[in-house]
């Protein structure tokens, strides 16, 4: 079994319209199976709306399945008892930089999940530090939040889940409310979290450019799984993904474009690079 | 009929140790019926300077006419100023209050002293405009989805009837479905009201694709102004700047260092395809 | 207007006042305001003002911005002063129509000002020398044997803090809804009293559901870094009494004890 494996998931939003009648059902995920490896980097793509976020929630034992199960590293996240031990394994971190900082200075702030599952002061200490060298925010560490870049705010509140030394990090779409250089910032830090520290990420975007380098892509719409393979499978169907709202790099799409065209191409480029020597290849 | 900036100077908290220059001796001017984009990173001075169009904010130094009239003069109407430049802000979504969609989008118009009639008849133009269902006219906005949300808002400036539009990065957070709805609608907007519309954004993929000018804001002053393919062409300086060209633009030039004829101006994956396209067939006729 | 409040403030400084317990900060402004009930002569004044002078120049806060903060009271300052001044009976100094100025009057007004300048600057340097942080956690320690009578104390105690990060958040977005809805003809100025309570909607309902939204995401952002109430917390930065704050607290109790004495032997 993976670190994150869910087996026929259903979760419905319950909503209470007026009092003493039937609530209406608004069924947010439909029956997801899936099985995340340890150490792998995951992306879960959807437009809003199709139950990406909902799914990443049921990560952290923030939601439970109306039906069927979820495991965090064998532990059903439906069992009450298990719920702080979940919630350390698989840190989560939210799209809204302002709304998930607690401290008011960045290192009181990355101690924060520490201190609330009991970690001795000097350990905490130890792992606030490590936290903000693995994310590039030793320097800022007496700084206020406010004061910083929304990429710096994201960088903090990963920061404050490395310190609860997880297994698995999820992000709710971390890089929404960026800039693109906000955006750059926060991805580097992920993938290098992922790669030096084989931490198992999983990336809920709708940003294209930030799956390619994913191990792997599922899509999401209307609360199921629709696609999943390699980021070179999943764009090499480019109408597709446009039925579920989505689009490709551009990149992608002119190799797209011009294989339609009739120029002899391979289908799934992601790279300037790739798209280059194919086409000086090509006669 | 435009708008004008000469040598607009803006300092927050002047005099004092938080003293910060957001704009430093800026001028131009926005004709009527312009597709403007502004692109600059966070913090170059591109929100401040969108604020002075409408006079929300009046400058240190240095003067903004509209209409060739200096709009911080002594008796200036800023109500009619504010009703002739509409201003989106940012996840505009943030300022719906009312308790339905109409009435929502009928504050703008109810503020300009509109008959309760005309008031509703501008609120359902403006909501068709941006593409709003009609049956969910009398639903709560704070039931809608985040697309819809936005929808609503950018209809209550719209339902103003201004003649300039500006929108700060309206596409933020939208998926890549409502982002091209929203984008296309502006488009179909400037094209059959002719209305100025002045877009900010941080995609410059999006830029390219539909503005005819773009004005690049660094450090509180205006480093380019020109047509996309000139400011695209200086994308090395761009990325000094923490800013970029489209992907495209990059693969054009990669093209070209390979030895292809591809013309590097491209911007839009269309021009792109043709581009090469021809570069192609140009060489398979050499081979043969 | 606002900005120049200084009260409430963080002034950041490498000084002794910096390092002191947020604790012995604490009890210290609270005696130090109780002193100036005590004493009640000119020289005792004189003391407490240098005692207060002595604490300035120990906590390397520039006085010019200490004296900013006092602007924001000048106006509750002078009224409560105008008000004793008139209505002390005693022996009348002059009269204007039928408002009588009394030398008793004049005297308890400057006592008044007086105490009152020094109580400002007092609560401020506290303020000014400690995080919010360390004031909170200063006082949910002070406050713990309240727990024993199921008073909240963890729970007040983050309340605080978590007000005092998002005070500036909320600032901000108030002036950003405030800018939105000016462009869209709304008017904030103009129009009677009614009217002006009227206007407010289009800010408060969009800065409520905000604030809502917000404290809906941060309940969120604890509970998934695994906050459950103060049970089995262990802190990064508890709270140790050092030598310094030993001494501090000697020198309040020298000083309280020397008001106390000359209150008594009537000086």
């Amino acid at each position: 079994m993976g670190i994150i494996k869910a087996a026929k998931l259903v979760f419905d939003y319950l909503k209470y319209t007026e009092e003493g009648k039937e609530p209406e059902v608004n069924r947010a995920i439909d029956g997801v199976d899936l099985d995340i490896a340890e150490g792998q980097f995951i992306a879960i793509l959807g437009h809003n709306g199709s139950g990406k976020s909902t799914l990443a929630k049921h990560m952290n034992a923030l939601l439970v399945p109306t039906d069927g199960t979820l495991w965090v590293d064998s532990m059903d996240t439906a069992e009450d008892d298990d719920v702080w031990k979940i919630r350390q394994k698989a840190g989560m971190v939210f799209q809204n930089p302002d709304n998930q900082i607690i401290g008011s200075v960045v290192e009181e702030d990355v101690g924060f999940g520490p201190e609330n599952i009991g970690i001795p002061t000097d350990e905490i200490w130890k792992r606030v530090d490590d936290a903000l060298a693995k994310t590039g925010m030793i320097s800022y560490r007496k700084h206020s939040p406010n004061k910083l870049s929304g990429g710096q705010k994201q960088r903090v509140a990963i920061a404050g889940v490395v310190a609860m030394k997880p297994k698995c990090i999820i992000l709710d779409e971390p890089t929404a409310m960026l800039d693109p250089n906000g955006r750059k910032e926060v991805l580097a830090a992920v993938r290098e979290l992922n790669q030096k520290e084989g931490v198992t990420v999983i990336l809920i975007t709708h940003y294209m450019e930030e799956v390619t380098l994913a191990d792997k892509v599922y899509v999401m719409d209307s609360g199921r799984i629709v696609m999943q393979g390699t980021p070179r499978e999943i764009f090499s169907q480019v109408d597709t993904l446009k039925k579920y709202r989505l689009d490709v790099p551009q990149v992608t799409l002119l190799a797209d474009e011009l294989a339609k065209a009739g120029v002899d191409i391979p289908s799934g480029i992601l790279t300037i690079e790739e798209l280059v020597n194919a086409l000086c290849q090509s006669n | 009929m435009s708008i004008k900036l000469e040598h607009v100077t803006y300092t927050y908290s002047p005099g004092t140790a938080y003293e910060m220059h957001a704009l430093k001796d800026v001028s131009l001017e926005i004709p009527d019926g312009q597709f403007l984009g502004i692109i600059g990173h966070t913090g170059s001075g591109k929100s401040t300077l969108i604020q002075h169009l409408n006079g929300l904010i009046r400058p240190t130094q240095g003067r903004v006419l509209f209409d060739g009239q200096d709009v911080w003069a002594e008796g200036y109407d800023l109500k009619s100023l504010r009703s002739n430049v509409g201003l989106v802000f940012q996840y505009p979504e943030h300022q719906l209050f009312e308790t339905d969609v109409l009435t929502d989008v009928c504050f703008g118009p109810k503020n300009q002293g509109c008959t309760p009639e005309q008031c509703e008849e501008r609120a359902r133009e403006a909501l068709r405009h941006v593409g709003f269902p009609e049956e969910l006219y009398h639903k709560s906005p704070f039931e809608l989805s985040g697309g819809q949300k936005r929808r609503v808002a950018i209809a209550g400036v719209l339902a103003m009837n201004p003649r300039v539009l500006v929108l700060d990065e309206p596409t933020a957070g939208l998926d890549p479905k409502g982002r091209d709805e929203i984008l296309d609608q502006l488009k179909e907007l400037h094209g059959t009201r002719g209305i100025t519309v002045v877009l900010v954004s941080h995609s410059m993929e999006d830029i390219a694709k539909y503005v005819e000018r773009i004005i690049v804001m660094n450090g509180g002053q205006k480093a380019f102004d020109a047509a996309p393919k000139e400011v695209f062409s200086h994308y090395k300086e761009l990325e000094a700047m923490g800013l970029a060209a489209p992907q495209i633009t990059y693969i054009m030039h990669a093209l070209k260092e390979h030895g292809m004829d591809v013309d590097t101006s491209a911007t839009t994956v269309e021009e792109a395809k043709q581009s090469i396209l021809a570069a192609l067939a140009e060489r398979r006729e050499k081979q043969c | 207007m606002l900005r120049d409040i200084t009260i409430g403030q963080y002034y950041p400084a490498k000084s002794v006042m910096h390092r002191l317990d947020p604790r012995v900060k604490f009890v210290g402004t609270l005696a130090y305001i109780v002193s100036l009930f005590i004493f009640n002569s000119w020289i005792g004044y004189v003391i407490s003002a240098l005692f207060l002078a002595v604490m300035v120049k120990l906590s390397k806060v520039p006085l010019k911005f200490i004296v900013k903060g006092l602007k924001a009271i000048v106006v509750l300052l002078l009224i409560s002063m105008f008000f004793n001044a008139i209505f002390t009976p005693g022996h009348v100094v002059f009269k204007v129509w039928i408002i009588q100025v009394t030398e008793e009057g004049l005297i308890l007004a400057a006592k008044i000002g007086i105490r009152l300048i020094l109580l400002i600057i007092g609560a401020s340097l506290m303020t000014l020398t400690t995080t919010p942080n360390q004031l909170t956690d200063g006082l949910e320690r002070l406050m713990k044997p309240l727990n024993k009578i199921h008073v909240p104390v963890h729970e007040i105690a983050m309340l605080m803090s978590i007000a005092l990060r998002f005070i500036p958040i909320l600032m901000e977005e108030t002036d950003k809804i405030m800018k939105a809805q000016i462009a869209r003809g709304a008017d904030f100025e103009s129009g009677n009293l009614i009217h002006k309570v009227k206007s407010m909607i289009p800010l408060l309902v969009p800065l409520f559901i905000s604030a809502f939204r917000r404290a809906n995401d941060l309940a969120m952002a604890m509970e998934a870094r695994c906050y459950h109430g103060g049970d089995g917390r262990t802190q990064m930065k508890p709270l140790v009494y050092k030598k310094r704050d030993m001494a501090a607290y000697a020198v309040l109790v020298v000083y309280l004890a020397a008001a106390v004495a000359m209150r008594m032997i009537g000086i």
